[in-house]
């Protein structure tokens, strides 16, 4: 998880990854933050994330998008 | 036609009952629109006259409504978002000297804070009065060359410049685009920008023409490629003029391949280059739509050059030929460019060159200018300081900027303006702003005791979100080149590899 939470810091700093549970919904993610963040994603933790993972209940929390990578990584 | 306003009064005695804008939740009919533009219109229109009024409203129908209310008093409006950050809407309301401005419940506490001076209009008070109570209606009285909006775009010293454009600027743009897109009744466009930037023009101004409808599409839609789509069918969206960044953000994740906008046949786009393995997924996946590059700065009102693509082009996609009724040029060591191949600096003539930047001679002096091509009488023409040149076909290529203006998710950014941004903070010395194309990614490097941290901050604080940079970085010493010059080259290198950044200097 602090794995993760560095590499989102690094895309947008200024969000409060550990406490934050909307930030899709409430748009604190742009569309700009959303693709940094996959491709990081991919690069880190080689998964291949579709459009159809694009959601909200994907991206709205840093643990959320944890429990993503971790089903996607099963999924191989 | 000499006011915008009588698009509106005509659209509305045509097509009361349709929908002319909605953003899926609410709603404004045609007749709605001018009932609402008509009361607001009544409450401006005693007090003022040929001024500019602000519009600091939530993205929606009502926003629309105010900017008509305020044509109809013959004022132009300003319009602003919470998007745009407290600093920049302070900025705006200095530079121009709003008289009135009009807020919305989601804006009051803003509209609050911002201590505005003149009179603040609560919009829900203003749009429901009973039009027919007025005595005169002003924009009966309203002339082409009149002014309808301004809006602003970065400007270089750090002070946004505000385009102020006429009537006549916006009638001849969307009699010409309204062509183009083969837009009437039946068109439903789904916009996606915001309505503090010009780009909005052609939604608004061709549904209230045409009589089309336009669904304002949330913005968060836009991180979320299956439910955009998904929004798209269901509102039975058909024509998008939208930035191509916005369009890859569906194709880039494979979207089309699982889902397609099924009532989508005119896809006009502009603003960046469409990369061409995206626009092939594009053309595949919608292979009957119409597909259009526009290009054009906000100086000459909306767009002024159009390209219709056929097929998949092989190289890149043209910005085309000139609107009708316009005239793009290429000047090259003072003389027209008439030859392929060859680059020249872009110049647009003709009644779509915009009045100029307001409150603002000596900017407008340098991009507004007599055409360099002969001086026998007074013709201003718009400079746009990008270089373009001809393909064999005569259709005009994009190449490149010749300052260091950049577009960024579509949005127009001076690198000179989030650099006088970070100058302000305290303990900055030398400053430095990059923009790595490739990795659509803009860094800024400085010199001093602040911390990158603070400096971060203060620029997420005072620009527009979209002009934030990705990563701050503080250096012991800016490079220079040979001249003495910061060395944007070198900084562009190594900000693709930030591990290496401070051993730079």
């Amino acid at each position: 998880m602090e794995k993760l939470i560095a590499l989102l810091s690094s895309v947008n700093e200024d969000v409060d990854w550990q406490n934050s549970a909307d930030l899709m919904d409430s748009g604190a993610l742009d569309s700009f933050d959303i693709i940094s963040i996959v491709a990081n994603l991919s690069d880190e933790y080689g998964v291949e994330i579709g459009a159809e993972e694009l959601l909200p209940e994907n991206f709205n929390s840093a643990s959320a998008i944890l429990a993503m990578i971790e089903r996607l990584l099963q999924l191989r | 036609m000499q006011c915008l306003f009588e698009y509106l009064e005509r659209s509305a005695k045509t097509w009361p009952g349709k929908t002319a804008f909605t953003d899926g939740e609410s709603s404004l009919t045609f007749a709605e629109t001018l009932s609402a533009a008509q009361s607001i219109g009544q409450a401006l229109s005693h007090r003022y006259n040929r001024e500019p009024i602000a519009v600091l409203m939530e993205r929606s129908p009502q926003m629309i409504a105010a900017f008509f209310g305020v044509l109809h008093a013959n004022c132009f409006y300003v319009p602003l978002d919470r998007e745009m950050s407290n600093y920049r809407i302070r900025a705006i309301l200095q530079q121009c000297e709003p008289k009135a401005l009009i807020f919305d419940s989601a804006t009051k506490g803003l509209a609050e804070e911002l201590g505005f001076p003149g009179e603040t209009l609560d919009y829900a008070n203003i749009s429901h009065n009973n039009p027919a109570t007025q005595a005169i209606i002003k924009s009966d009285f309203a002339i082409d060359t009149d002014i309808a909006y301004i809006v602003y775009t970065s400007g270089s010293t750090g002070t946004p410049k505000g385009v102020a454009a006429s009537h006549s600027n916006v009638i001849g743009y969307i009699d010409a685009l309204s062509d183009i897109l083969g837009a009437d009744s039946q068109t439903v466009f789904g916009s996606q920008t915001p309505l503090y930037v010009d780009a909005c023009l052609k939604e608004v101004y061709t549904t209230i023409k045409t009589g089309a409808t336009t669904v304002l599409i949330p913005k968060k839609l836009f991180s979320q490629p299956v439910r955009l789509v998904e929004f798209l069918n269901a509102h039975k969206i058909n024509t998008v003029c939208w930035v191509v960044s916005a369009l890859t953000m569906i194709s880039g994740f494979g979207t089309l391949d699982k889902l397609k906008p099924e009532f989508l046949h005119t896809v006009a786009f502009g603003s960046e280059v469409f990369q061409l393995p995206q626009f092939k997924l594009w053309r595949e996946a919608l292979p009957n739509a119409r597909f259009i590059n526009l290009y054009g700065p906000t100086e000459t009102t909306g767009m002024c050059c159009h390209f219709e693509v056929k097929g998949v082009p092989e190289t890149v996609i043209p910005i085309g030929k000139p609107f009708p009724n316009t005239d793009v040029f290429l000047v090259k060591d003072g003389k027209r460019v008439t030859e392929a191949d060859v680059e020249g600096e872009l110049y647009v003539r003709g009644s779509r060159v915009a009045a100029g930047y307001y409150r603002d001679t000596i900017r407008t002096s340098e991009s507004f200018v007599q055409n360099p091509l002969h001086n026998d009488y007074p013709e201003i023409v718009y400079r746009t300081g990008d270089i373009a040149k001809y393909d064999g076909s005569g259709n005009l290529l994009y190449i490149s900027r010749l300052d260091h203006q950049i577009k960024h998710m579509g949005y127009r950014i001076e690198l000179a303006e989030i650099e006088a941004a970070a100058s302000r903070a305290p303990g900055v010395a030398a400053v430095c702003c990059v923009y790595d194309k490739d990795r659509d990614r803009l860094s800024l490097y400085f010199t001093g005791q602040a911390e990158a941290k603070a400096v971060s901050k203060l620029l997420k604080g005072d620009l527009p979100r979209y002009m934030a940079p990705q990563s701050v970085v503080r250096l012991d010493e800016m490079p220079l080149t040979a001249n003495g010059k910061t060395d944007r080259v070198r900084l562009l290198k190594e900000c693709a590899k930030p591990d290496n950044i401070k051993n730079l200097a």
